[in-house]
């Protein structure tokens, strides 16, 4: 692969005047796709994978909504629905949101966006996918051969020593999968520092750049913790090792410290690449600058590193001790400062902007408004007292999915619409993005506001029968689930219809600025023609000079042009 | 801005060597703090029941041979002083001294390996393995084996991790002998050597922390 | 990184990389001393420290293992930018392990309780 691509390196600018020569048809055939060390084809190898689990863990949550319509436990067994819930959670935290911006839309633009060929380490690229795809390949194995009942947490003793089935499998699955976070964050920290443009210093990245290097800290120092602590959960099972068991004096709390140090941290894997999205779409549809550049990029940081020190709160109801659930719930709260700068800072550039509402704004305002409510309600949980009363209820159910869903599932499909030009050359029809948007928006609200109420009444999570009289709110949840399944439908066939017919995508179909609305759509196999000199800001918006910025070489402006 | 050509040790993604070989580095640097990170869940998790059963840990702590804990500190630092030279010599391109400082580091680790089988045969043969063959008698037996537990998650994962180390030469030594190294361009080999060294670190912890607990004294203050 | 390189001329010169090489004798300084810090070592585990031995035997670690870093893994040549991220690992740890431990040192319910631990050692 490397030589080949050293030798084609002279000729791709030879190639230039030859329009059609891009990183989806210089090659052809399986072998080009699985063995490809280009950044932006191993991206869309995760796009299509995390679609399969996306789909995985929907089809678990259809089943959840379906058993949830009526009060009694008609549809699955108690079994199966522990077997769902997990599933569910499982497929779509490790599979689907953990890499969903990283490593589809990441992938695909972080070097591009830096000016650089490729990512620091193209085969580390390839073997991240690699890892994913055998963990994934396990947690299926897992819940095929007879699924996993321990719910996405894995908490012990009952993974360890009550429940069925291989867990063992789907523990492995999922360590195996964590290397794949890993070194995408190693490839991405190096890229970042070591492969940038002349001229791309650090305060002219895009915000977008500022948050990946953000998640990849968190990759790099947070998932090996969960790695060896699911490790030490499958020894327990298989060897009965005794550290997390309490016949022996074991202690399964200190599962939760273990698997919170890394979770909680990995709820902003989740979330501070959607913040990235974010930025790029809010500063493109406002045409301005965005306000307090250095404010959300350091925010970007300090999110990064306060998160690893709020775990406790997922334990205030464990055997933990007052004391640190006060100094976690203290030091929880000082993490709603820097989220709220940028909540803040997207709105003050909204302010006076010259607003328009395509289809990736319509998604970004989804989001400012749904992780709003997510993020506020989270305090309510890191109040002690309320959490006494909130912990283990549809509250918290409905906290982090409007977080998780609200917030980054809407900031993924709204960088995917953004950059979905530039990824397949194509545009899809406006009129059905917009519907389904409305339509995600619309049905989300439906399914997950009400489990707020319910949560509040005390309807506890994860069980199949409740009372009568929490019906009528189950039931708008499942109406709700309806429409959003609906809106994702319309989704799936408004993008997949683009590929078939969509019009052909100019380079920068927004009047977006970045180094990736610089070049083709799609890009040339090497991105760049020759290495981009950057002599301008990310969201030099205000002027007008700069619209079409002229790079140190004479090629890439030339690639504005077409 | 230099053309492609020159070296062919060059990927074709890098501007120069330069930022190859600093790309590198750092990868690796970051590459380690991962591997930190997943020792350290490790020992957060020993820390907690050592606070916990310290009685139980120091009796298990008892029945570790000082010798050979000590004889291994020793064999993986010297380990780690050849490999040390192996990076000098490749940064000054002597293939022929880095060949030999690799087979030294080479021998050395599957030294410490040997000694670490004996140690687990004993155990064995004492009936101190948790899951395998634990046969303890004592009203701490339950904390003991949590001890005895981390002993084996500890060192075993630090023995993987010369294993893997072992191999990573393996596949090094046919590239040194071709020559694919130069004072240029060498990071492969120096990049080992900082596993390498990580590795030694651990046990550089590993050692007293289960060694060296409680041991009775010989010398009073 | 798999094709086979010819010896290239040095045309990068000297100045190609950082770290500079260091002499053999600093080398064998280090490992002389790391050898030295290991018998030290295991010779305070026979000295009655009392409760300080467990800080003992780690600051000797932890010398050790900044020896390597510095020396063998030529941080100390490092550019600052190195120096952190040969750090955060091990702040990152450091976290872990106080806020795991205030939960564990803070439970009143639990033995032992922080005096008797203490007593303990
Ligand atoms: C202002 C920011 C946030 C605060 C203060 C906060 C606080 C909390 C608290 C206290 C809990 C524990 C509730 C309980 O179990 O009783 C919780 C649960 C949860 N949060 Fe958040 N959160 C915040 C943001 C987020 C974000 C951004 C995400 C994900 C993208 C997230 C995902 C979750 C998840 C998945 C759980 C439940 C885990 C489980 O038990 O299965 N949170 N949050
Ligand atoms: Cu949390």
């Amino acid at each position: 692969m490397t030589t080949t691509s050293t030798t084609e390196a002279p000729s791709a600018s030879g190639h230039h005047a030859d329009h059609d020569v891009n990183y989806l048809n210089n090659e052809y055939g399986i072998k080009s796709w699985l063995l490809s060390l280009d950044h932006k084809r191993i991206g869309l190898l995760y796009l299509i994978m995390t679609t399969v689990f996306f789909v995985v863990g929907g089809i678990g949550a259809a089943l959840i909504r379906i058993e949830l319509m009526t009060p009694g436990g008609d549809l699955l067994e108690a079994d199966t629905y522990n077997k769902m819930f997990t599933m569910h959670g499982v497929a779509m935290i490790f599979f689907f949101l953990i890499p969903s911006v990283p490593a589809v839309i990441g992938n695909f633009v972080l070097p591009i966006m830096i000016g650089a060929k490729d990512v620091a380490f193209p085969k580390l690229n390839l073997l991240s996918w690699y890892c994913y795809m055998v963990g994934g390949g396990l947690a299926t194995f897992a819940i095929i051969a007879g699924g996993i009942d321990t719910g996405w947490t894995f908490y012990t003793p009952y993974s360890t020593t009550y429940a069925n089935g291989y867990v063992s499998v789907a523990l492995f699955g999922v360590f195996v999968n964590g290397f794949s976070g890993i070194l995408t964050g190693v490839n991405f920290m190096t890229t970042v520092h070591k492969m940038r443009a002349p001229g791309m210093t650090w305060f002219r990245l895009p915000l977008f750049i500022w948050a990946q290097y953000a998640t990849s800290l968190i990759m790099i120092l947070g998932t090996p913790v969960v790695a060896i602590t699911l490790l030490l959960v499958a020894l327990e099972r298989v060897f009965h090792i005794g550290i997390f068991d309490p016949a022996l004096g074991g202690d399964p709390i200190l599962f939760q410290h273990m698997f919170w140090f890394y979770s909680h941290p990995a709820v902003y894997i989740m979330i501070v690449p959607g913040f990235g999205v974010m930025s790029e779409v809010i500063a493109c549809f406002s045409r301005k600058r965005i306000f307090g550049y250095s404010f959300v990029a350091f925010s970007s940081l300090a999110i990064a590193v306060l998160g690893f020190i709020v775990w406790g709160h997922h334990m205030f109801t464990t055997g933990q001790s007052i004391y640190a659930g006060m100094v976690f719930s203290f030091l929880t709260f000082l993490i709603a400062v820097p989220t709220a700068v940028k909540i803040f800072n997207w709105t003050a550039t909204l302010y006076r902007g010259s607003v328009s509402m395509e289809s990736p704004m319509l998604y970004a305002m989804g989001f400012m408004g749904l992780f709003l409510i997510g993020g506020l309600t989270g305090l309510f949980l890191s109040t002690m007292a309320t959490d006494i009363h909130l912990h283990d209820t549809y509250f918290v159910v409905a906290h982090f999915h409007y977080v998780m869903v609200g917030g980054m599932v809407m900031a993924y499909l709204c960088g995917l619409h953004f950059w979905w030009p530039k990824m397949t050359g194509r545009m899809y029809s406006e009129v059905m993005a917009k519907t389904s948007a409305v339509l995600i928006f619309m049905g989300f609200n439906l399914t997950f506001f009400p489990q707020f109420v319910l949560g509040y009444l005390g309807m506890p999570r994860r069980y199949h029968v409740y009372p009568d009289e929490f019906q009528i709110l189950h039931v708008a949840s499942t109406a709700g689930a309806t429409v959003l399944g609906i809106g994702y439908l319309v989704l799936f066939i408004c993008l997949v219809s683009s590929l078939i017919n969509g019009a052909k995508a100019g380079p920068n179909p927004w009047g977006a600025k970045g180094l990736e609305w610089m070049i083709e759509s799609p890009p040339t196999p090497h991105n760049f023609h020759e290495t981009p000199v950057v002599t301008f800001e990310a969201y030099a918006y205000e002027e007008e000079d700069t619209l079409l910025p002229v790079p140190g070489d004479g090629q890439t402006t030339g690639a504005v042009s077409h | 801005m230099s053309s492609h050509s020159e070296n062919p040790a060059l990927q074709h993604h890098f501007d120069d060597l330069k930022q190859q070989y600093e790309a590198a580095n750092m990868g690796m640097w970051a590459f380690l703090a991962q591997e930190i990170m997943f020792f350290g869940g490790l020992f957060s998790g020993y820390t907690v029941y050592r606070y916990k059963y310290l009685a139980a840990f120091i009796e298990g702590s008892n029945h570790l041979p000082i010798f050979w804990g000590a004889l291994n500190t020793v064999v993986l630092i010297a380990s780690s002083f050849t490999v040390a030279m192996a990076v000098r010599a490749a940064q000054l391109g002597r293939a022929k001294s880095l060949f030999n400082w690799i087979i030294s580091t080479m021998v050395l680790g599957v030294a410490f390996l040997g000694i670490k089988s004996i140690e687990y045969a004993d155990k064995y043969h004492h009936g101190l393995i948790p899951g395998a063959n634990f046969t303890y008698d004592s009203p701490m037996a339950g904390q003991l084996k949590i001890f005895f537990s981390f002993y084996f998650v500890m060192t075993g994962m630090h023995a993987l991790h010369m294993i893997i180390g072992i191999g990573l030469m393996i596949w090094l030594i046919p590239k040194i002998r071709r020559g694919a190294f130069t004072a240029e361009y060498y990071s492969p080999i120096e990049n080992f050597g900082l596993y390498w060294h990580f590795v030694d670190i651990v046990w550089i912890f590993l050692f007293p922390l289960l060694y060296l607990i409680g041991r009775e004294p010989w010398i009073q203050l | 990184m798999d094709s086979t390189v010819e010896h290239s001329s040095p045309n990068h010169g000297g100045d190609h990389e950082g770290p500079h090489i260091a002499p053999m004798r600093m080398y064998v300084a280090i490992v002389g001393l790391l050898f030295l810090m290991t018998a030290i070592t295991v010779c305070a585990a026979f000295v009655e420290l009392g409760a300080f031995g467990t800080p003992v035997a780690l600051a000797i670690a932890v010398f050790k293992a900044s020896m390597v870093v510095l020396f063998f893994m030529h941080v100390r040549y490092n550019t600052p930018l190195m120096w952190v991220f040969a750090g955060a690992g091990f702040f990152w740890l450091l976290i872990m392990f106080s806020l795991t431990m205030q939960d564990y040192m803070t439970r009143d319910w639990e033995t032992p309780a922080p005096i008797e631990f203490l007593d303990l050692l």
